[in-house]
């Protein structure tokens, strides 16, 4: 019945179609790899994102003693506390209390993975996120001002998160990591440059 | 016509059971028909075995859809609609955005893209008489596709803003001010204020990204829906349906399912190499796609030297100017879109397709196609001096393709159409 | 014999003629579009012949625009980190030499003058050209450039053939020099018979002559164009060197199409 529109030859031809279809087939996912590609770069922060999240620059002239200036990197919060000595007195005596007094899991650069979580004792540098699930955490330097054995820190009034002056959380907090020490540098004498250490910009 | 192989034996034709069904498999079809749709409307859905090259640009409009989908949602996380907002928007899309700039190109010239590859589809329907008894609602629904669509690129091209969407959207919305008597609310209340505005485009932005994207979706669904219902068409105009083989498949027709899938994949590449040059080399077309103007913010009290619709639209505009009236001019361009509306019933030719009809119909159609070319080239010029006069001329010769139909495809000679397709292997 | 060679002579004799004729006919043409060129009779067809690709030239452009074009016009969607690197400038350089001092280089790049007194100055704000050379085209803004003539008519002193009447004075005159634009009267047929005049351009006269010498001045002007041409679509380097590998693997996956269909099709009789 030479009426049929379709006949197909012996399965010789099959094992040719077959590794042609699959080439086909193959440099097809390849292309749809590479069209994904722009897609979903174009979620990945836009160069405005990125100039926005620049370094940000703060004066530490105007920062008193026992004093916190709160500025924006990258749409967090910044602490900055200018620490007296009795304030990096209150620091030490109360390892025991923490979750990770030597900020094994926490996140800070290199300089801040020390009981001070800073490069110096006089200026703390912080990310005022609570890491438990983001609040801002409140000031409360005083020593006894929670309770009388408090050292003196930060409270997040949201779930009860306590950290010390060091920026290090207490046991009995919902939070488990210390709060994170962002990169920072001091390009000049009084300048505080958050955004850029050793490694360049972040 | 069942396939076989050369020896007579049953041929392997893709299943999609393999050897054994998958439990997954096996598990989801038990709840969706997903494997019967497949073998009902790929692989048992017979087309004519005689399509030729005009018969790529309907899988390839269904690819422009799908892109302009995509890379409209995109832009859409990005844009910002309002009068002070947009352009500006537009132009972080272009330099700020990871790839914004392909995303933005994919979509303007996907926008033309569109118009190319539905014209030429459109065409091909003359040519063959894909809009005859039983094809009416098909070509119905096409058209209603295709008025959909060009409601959607007028909206979008308001969008960014420029000088060009302004002075566009001003002189569109103002043709609405020529019916009788609710013209001028009616404008007024399209624009959603006295003058096209921040209302304007927020409401056109909401049309074009959500009300008429579904409207389109749901209109090529009914489409392909009534494409099925008749099968296709072919370049003989001859119904395959009429001559079955013992397994109840016509005997000109070969399954969708590979011989079409595989074929229509090959004129989707050559689409997306012409679509590449042209978005990595020469995205503006010299103006044609992306118009100079339009890289200005909209002026109310500048308007740009020439204004002009996108191309796609200039047959129609230069139908519009080549009438003194502006009343008559609005009523003549409807009149221009809504003759295709009954050319099923105007045809009364004997045979479908061209190749089996005289000389009167193949001359209307040159010269059909000749007029909407010029007249296009026409609505890119100004209005003054031989270009009116020429389009006033093509527009009689466009009018007359319709109008006088009843008559020429009547009486022209016709040659005998062929029992079977004519095929040569390819 | 004799009569052939006579007429090989003078055949031979014919074309020299017709070709010195010729040769004489493009010198004077030659000429006289020179002459045209140098006293800008042919205004209207003067192309920038700009190659984005020209880095260097580019980068002389952003210099250009730096020195004289900034005190007045912006480039807003243009950040100075993009121009930075998107032109191999050192950030060093960047900032020192292109960075008005006290601007960061993430920030846009805008012009000091504050707009409100641009237009009490020039009855107009001077525009934003970061799309200037995608709106207008890059040989209008070489046109406008290279138009400029005194008109002590003008508020400013001068006048432009590009866009006549225009609220911009000739910053660039220290450069290119001054020069007076000579109109020719015209008459035209008006309405009903009756005879306008028009005042038609027709050419040049130099008045003083500038820092740069005409070729000069013209390679200074194509670098500003060049430059505001990148800064109209900073992202056409990289259009254009994706665009081709992604060409080319189409066609490779198109071949291969080609190849699948060509086989399946083999079945179909």
């Amino acid at each position: 019945m030479a009426d049929n529109a379709v006949v197909a030859d012996g399965d010789v031809d099959l094992s040719r179609r077959k590794f042609l279809t699959r080439a086909t087939i193959a440099t097809g996912a390849v292309g749809a790899a590479f069209v994904a590609v722009p897609f979903i770069e174009s979620w990945a922060p836009s160069e405005r994102a990125r100039a926005q999240g620049a370094p940000t620059e703060l004066d530490l002239s105007k920062l008193d003693a026992g004093q916190m200036a709160t500025t924006v990197w990258r749409k967090s919060p910044i602490y900055v506390v200018r620490r007296t000595a009795d304030m990096v007195a209150r620091i030490a005596g109360h390892d025991g209390e923490l979750k990770d007094p030597n900020s094994e899991k926490s996140e800070q650069p290199a300089y801040a993975k020390n009981p001070i979580r800073a490069r110096s004792d006089e200026y703390l540098v912080l990310v005022g996120t609570c890491t438990h699930l983001g609040c801002l955490p409140k000031q409360r330097f005083s020593a006894g001002e929670l309770y009388p054995s408090w050292p003196g820190g930060f409270f997040c009034p949201c779930h009860g998160s306590r950290f010390d002056l060091a920026g290090r959380v207490f046991e009995g907090s919902p939070a488990s990591l210390n709060l994170r020490v962002p990169p920072y540098s001091y390009p000049k004498p009084h300048t505080l440059l958050i955004g850029v250490d050793e490694k360049g910009a972040a | 016509m069942s396939v076989k192989n050369a020896s007579g034996a049953p041929a392997t034709l893709p299943s999609t059971k393999g050897a054994t069904p998958s439990p997954l498999w096996a598990w989801i079809n038990k709840r969706l028909p997903v494997d019967q749709f497949i073998q009902d409307q790929l692989i048992g859905y017979y087309a004519p075995k005689n399509f030729n090259i005009w018969y790529f640009f309907g899988s390839i409009a269904l690819v422009v859809l799908a892109l302009q989908l995509l890379t409209g949602i995109f832009l859409t996380m990005f844009y910002k609609v309002g009068e002070t907002t947009s352009f500006d928007s537009v132009e972080y899309i272009m330099r700020e955005v990871n790839y914004g700039w392909l995303i933005r190109y994919l979509h303007s010239t996907g926008a033309s893209a569109f118009f190319i590859v539905v014209y030429l589809h459109m065409f091909r329907a003359f040519l063959y008489g894909s809009y005859r008894k039983p094809r009416e609602l098909l070509w119905l629904f096409g058209m209603a596709v295709y008025l959909a669509l060009m409601a959607e690129a007028f909206m979008g091209y308001v969008l960014p803003w420029g000088n060009m969407s302004f002075w566009g959207a001003q002189v569109i919305v103002n043709l609405f001010g020529t019916i009788p008597g609710i013209g001028p609310g009616l404008v007024e209340w399209i624009r959603g204020d006295y003058g096209i505005a921040d209302a304007t485009l927020n409401r056109f932005f909401a049309l074009h990204v959500v009300a008429l994207p579904l409207g389109l979706l749901l209109l090529v669904v009914l489409h392909l829906v009534a494409l099925r219902t008749t099968g296709s068409n072919n370049p003989d105009g001859i119904e395959i349906k009429e001559k079955l083989g013992p397994d109840g498949k016509p005997l000109d027709g070969i399954p969708f399912h590979p011989y079409y899938t595989v074929k229509d994949v090959v004129g989707i590449g050559i689409f997306f190499v012409l679509l590449a040059i042209v978005v990595f080399f020469v995205p503006t077309l010299g103006g044609l796609f992306l118009e100079s103007p339009n890289f200005e913010v909209a002026n109310p009290l500048s308007t740009p030297e020439h204004i002009a619709p996108v191309w796609y639209f200039t047959p129609f505009y230069a139908i519009l100017r080549a009438v003194p009236d502006q009343r008559w001019g609005a009523l003549l361009m409807l009149l221009a879109v809504v003759s295709f509306l009954f050319v099923p019933w105007l045809d009364r030719s004997p045979v479908k397709s061209m190749r089996y009809r005289g000389p009167l119909s193949r001359i209307a159609l040159a010269l059909f196609a000749l007029s909407f070319v010029a007249l296009g080239y026409l609505g890119l010029q100004p209005a003054e001096g031989l270009y009116v006069v020429l389009a006033r001329i093509f527009a009689a010769i466009y009018f007359a393709f319709f109008w006088l139909m009843p008559f020429y495809s009547k009486f022209d000679p016709v040659k005998p159409v062929p029992e079977r397709v004519v095929y040569h292997a390819h | 014999m004799r009569t052939e060679l006579r007429r090989v002579w003078q055949g031979t004799a014919l074309v020299a003629a017709a070709l010195l004729a010729a040769g004489a006919l493009a010198e004077t043409s030659g000429a006289a579009a020179e002459e045209a060129s140098k006293t800008g009779a042919d205004w209207k067809s003067w192309h920038a012949n700009t190659d984005v690709t020209d880095l260097p030239s580019v980068q002389r452009g952003a210099r250009n625009f730096r020195n004289y074009c900034l005190g007045c016009h912006s480039l807003k969607y243009e950040r100075w980190s993009r121009l930075g690197s998107d032109l191999a400038i050192p950030e060093k350089l960047l900032e020192t030499d292109l960075i008005p001092p006290g601007d960061k280089p993430t920030q846009y790049i805008m012009t000091t003058m504050p707009a409100a007194d641009a237009e009490t100055w020039f009855g107009k704000v001077p525009p934003d050209l970061s799309l200037m050379a995608r709106a207008r085209g890059r040989d209008y803004l070489y046109q406008f450039l290279t138009t400029f003539y005194v008109d002590p008519a003008r508020p400013t002193g001068a006048n432009n053939l590009r866009l006549p009447t225009t609220a911009m004075p000739h910053v660039l005159s220290e450069l290119e020099g001054l020069k007076a634009a000579v109109f020719r009267d015209v008459a035209k047929p008006g309405e009903g018979g009756a005879v306008g005049h028009e005042q038609v351009f027709d050419h040049f006269e130099p008045l003083a002559q500038g820092r740069l010498s005409p070729a000069e001045y013209q390679a200074f002007v194509r670098d500003t164009v060049n430059f505001l041409d990148y800064v109209g679509e900073p992202t056409q380097a990289a259009r254009r060197s994706l665009g081709v590998w992604v060409v080319l693997f189409l066609l490779v996956f198109t071949w291969l199409a080609w190849l699948v269909k060509r086989e399946y099709w083999k079945d179909v009789h």
